[in-house]
């Protein structure tokens, strides 16, 4: 395999140098063999040009840390493999969130918010026993609640979605398979009804316009549009019971 | 500096990993406010990359029937070598299950136990037995002498991560990310807090508190080839050597987890080996029951990587251009089970490897992967040298571990180290009124942005950061790995005093404004260099094998002159950490033979 000259196209803006505007640099690299964004980006920082600015903990798409637009489409950058792309990339940091500078925003601030505003921990009345054994749980619930609380809060279903793009409230996908995490957890003792009140609104469940580009890039392939259906059916039934 | 910039807290936690949390957790519902740094979101800190589980003596699957905090305690003392505080690990065990249980309250999803009949790879057939279905279930980890490790199918740091951050919130514990603590406010003998870098900006900002808690993690990113994230560079214990009064226990002590792929460095669970998988050579050879002929490839960590690496050097290892490696096997444990629980596993190897273990191979090689060493504390998590200043977990040796830990510990130890120390802390806390010394907190602040200014100046010297971190890396991973000799070591040791001698001289190559990443490069180097030398010199010192720490020219345990635990302390200004040494806490089981590990390693 002949090798290629990559060309990446990278958002700049430091907030430090404001006098300096947002614009796009190009960089070159020789791609070598089994390269990812997360081997080229550093290569850029330490070869060319070390203020570059980007986010990366685990390098192995487990911690969410490193979503980016890759040619227009949000992803892992850690997993994204140069041999799938063309020889020019494009890398923008992710909309919505708050840019911290170049490619490096701030997903962690937006979901401490998601998970304030959707109590995102178990409600619960009873005290922790520490003498006794636990509560049993069939394994296959426990294995419906791990699924749905895969998610690594990467923002890239928020990035992808339109309604999050236009409204700064809507709780996203991932947001909604955080409600259907704690819907299905017997451990939660919150009625749906109570659920509801936090998102039964526009900003909450209804916004979503149903585009589904959340459920096709999703990295931990999280079935959201299925989640969604059944937060809305559950939201769907406590209104009802609400009317009477 | 303006006071009106300063943070006050009466608990202040470096780290927000599941330690971190869990101390802050247990100071907050004592009802103390508490404020967590972090350099990234918590979510996102390295436990969540924990796949396989977590140790406590549960004893609800067929094959963990009759365990018990006793057998927990005897597999942790051996896989330490008699290395670890046995005070500590009995604690430990016995507060191990209820820790587990308090997470399953806190939503954590345990995998539970499904009554009836299965057969194991190796052809045994086991019952569950039905009064225990829906109980927290474990599997097989190696080193244990009962199945023992509860887990959460292949996720369970990110889950334990995502409960235990979700109580976090509920108790609206202030989190600031994107944080760093650069130093220690200290007069040395009290720690009133730490200077902090804001890694949105590059401002900082003193964090003043009652109580300081380091709970950082590991270091493995300076040894470069490593299964550690990459914000994983010892930033606690290096600022804590930095007091100079504040000692690390045993930092030789460095894990070598047996599987990481290559070339990526990603681990791939010891779930794999604990749930049936082999390891094989080039000829596809099953050849750890060679070496071990009882536990085979789940012997503890520090066997399995040795074993390995002295079958590679015996010629058997397979080529590539990485340099040789080996195979990991799980083919026969079927699709079912791969894509169930070790689905991590499967999804790693296809992003990274490009392959379905169903199928395929996996490569693997030992990997850097954990630290057994850390500040060192007393049982409570006090740290040695200064009132109020506390360390847990990775970055800590209170000692659990000695000098190999058990796969499955580690978790288990941030959990119980985090409500153990999370209690002595409020307690401490509550003792305390707050009060500052003006100078003492002006003159650290000023310190801290001498550094910086001096930094961004770009006036003096010479050095790339980048190039210096790279020696550093090779150096370590080149001449303290698995197998040391005293040459090497004594070769390490100079190369990295040159290094430490030359971060001195860095001069950056961007402006440094802003959340500038050289700029912060930078600033850590001289700290990880700290580490490094401290890893070196102790490795160079302690001339017997124990645990991970094995050397060629001393190959034995030698527990007349080395039953004893290395404290580095860093005096000011020098170029080498002091060494001194203290005896190890021996309480129930006089040591003795470990079960597997025989050394020494027969010449190649
Ligand atoms: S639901 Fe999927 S895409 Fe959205 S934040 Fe979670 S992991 Fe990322
Ligand atoms: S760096 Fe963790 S998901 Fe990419």
């Amino acid at each position: 395999m002949a090798q290629r000259l990559l060309t990446f196209e990278i958002f700049r803006y430091n907030p430090a140098s404001p006098e300096i505007l947002p614009r796009l640099q190009e960089f070159h690299l020789e791609e070598t063999q089994g390269m990812t964004l997360f081997i080229a980006l550093n290569r850029l920082r330490e070869e060319q040009d070390p203020s570059l600015m980007f986010d990366f903990v685990c390098r192995a798409a487990v911690c969410g840390s490193c979503a980016i637009l890759i040619n227009g489409r949000p992803g892992l950058a850690c997993k994204t493999l140069t041999h799938d792309l063309p020889d020019k990339i494009v890398l923008m940091p992710l909309p919505v969130f708050k840019l911290v500078g170049d490619l490096s925003v701030d997903t962690g601030v937006w979901f401490r918010h998601l998970n304030e505003r959707t109590e995102a921990w178990i409600h619960t009345d009873k005290i922790f026993d520490r003498q006794g054994p636990e509560d049993r749980m069939d394994n296959p619930l426990a294995h419906q609640i791990y699924e749905a609380e895969r998610c690594i809060e990467c923002g890239t279903c928020i990035a992808a979605c339109a309604t999050a793009n236009m409204r700064a409230d809507f709780l996203g996908a991932a947001g909604l398979n955080r409600i259907a995490r704690f819907l299905i957890d017997p451990r939660d003792e919150r009625s749906p009804r109570q659920v509801f009140e936090v998102v039964g609104t526009d900003e909450g469940v209804f916004g979503c316009v149903g585009l589904m580009a959340c459920d096709d890039l999703c990295p931990m392939e999280i079935p959201l549009q299925a989640q969604l259906a059944h937060v809305r059916r559950k939201m769907a039934l406590a209104a009802l019971r609400k009317k009477k | 500096m303006k006071w009106t910039e300063a943070h006050l807290t009466d608990v202040l936690v470096i780290g927000a990993g599941l330690a971190g949390e869990r101390v802050a957790i247990e100071a907050a519902s004592h009802g103390h406010q508490v404020t967590i740094l972090s350099l990234v979101p918590p979510r996102r800190s390295h436990s969540t990359a924990a796949q396989g589980g977590m140790q406590a003596s549960l004893g609800n699957v067929a094959m963990g029937y009759g365990d018990n905090p006793d057998v927990h305690f005897a597999d942790t003392v051996k896989g330490s070598d008699w290395g670890c505080d046995q005070e500590v690990a009995r604690l430990f065990v016995e507060m191990a299950p209820i820790a587990v249980r308090q997470l399953s309250h806190w939503g954590v999803p345990w995998s539970r136990v499904v009554p009836g009949k299965r057969m194991l790879p190796d052809g045994t057939e086991v019952e569950e037995l039905p009064e225990k279905a829906g109980l927290i279930a474990q599997r097989q980890f190696g080193g244990t002498a009962r199945w023992r490790t509860c887990f959460a199918a292949d996720g369970t740091g990110h889950v334990l991560q995502y409960a235990m951050d979700s109580v976090v919130v509920k108790l609206g514990v202030t989190v600031h990310d994107r944080t760093e603590a650069l130093s220690l406010i200290h007069d040395g003998e009290t720690c009133y807090g730490a200077v902090a870098l804001s890694l949105r900006d590059g401002s900082l900002r003193p964090y003043l508190a009652k109580a300081t808690v380091i709970a950082t993690g590991g270091y493995g990113r300076i040894y470069g080839v490593s299964t550690n994230a990459v914000i994983n560079e010892g930033t606690g214990m290096a600022i804590a050597l930095d007091t100079g009064v504040v000692p690390l226990g045993n930092m030789e002590a460095v894990q070598f987890h047996p599987t990481g792929i290559v070339p990526a460095h990603i681990l791939v669970t010891e779930g794999c080996r604990g749930d049936g998988g082999y390891l094989l050579d080039k000829d596809l050879h099953r050849f750890m029951p060679e070496y071990e002929p009882v536990k085979k490839e789940i012997a503890s960590r520090d066997v399995v990587s040795r074993w390995m690496v002295h079958h590679i050097r015996r010629g058997f290892g397979v080529d590539s251009p990485y340099g040789p490696h080996l195979w990991l096997d799980i083919r026969h444990l079927g699709r079912e089970h791969i894509w169930t629980n070790l689905r991590e596993v499967a999804t790693i190897c296809k992003n990274f490897l490009g392959i379905d273990p169903v199928d395929s191979l996996i490569p693997v090689t030992p990997t850097q992967h954990y630290s057994m060493g850390g500040v060192r504390t007393n049982k409570d998590g006090a740290a040695y040298g200064l009132q109020g200043l506390f360390a847990a977990g990775e970055a800590a040796c209170w000692d659990l571990h000695g000098f190999n830990r058990l796969g499955g510990n580690s978790l288990a130890e941030t959990v119980v180290a985090g409500m153990v120390v999370g209690g002595k802390v409020a307690d401490f806390a509550r003792q305390q009124s707050m009060s500052f010394p003006f100078g003492l907190v002006t003159e650290a602040v000023r310190a801290q942005q001498e550094r910086l200014d001096h930094l961004r100046r770009r006036a003096h010297g010479s050095e790339d950061v980048y190039q210096l971190r790279r020696r550093m890396e090779e150096t370590l991973s080149d001449n303290v790995g698995i197998f040391r000799t005293g040459e090497r070591l004594q070769e390490a040791v100079a190369i990295l005093q040159d290094l430490h001698q030359r971060a001195g001289q860095i001069r950056l190559r961007s402006s440094g404004l802003g959340p500038n990443p050289e700029l912060f490069a930078a600033l850590r180097l001289p700290g990880m260099l700290k580490l490094a030398l401290c890893i070196s010199q102790g490795a160079l010192q302690r001339t017997e094998s124990r645990g991970s720490h094995y050397r060629e020219d001393f190959p034995r345990r030698d527990d007349d002159n080395w039953l004893k635990r290395t404290l580095a302390y860093w005096p000011q200004g020098a170029d080498l950490p002091k060494l001194e040494y203290e005896p190890v806490n021996i309480t129930e089981l006089p040591p003795g033979d470990r079960g597997y590990g025989g050394m020494p390693i027969a010449g190649d």
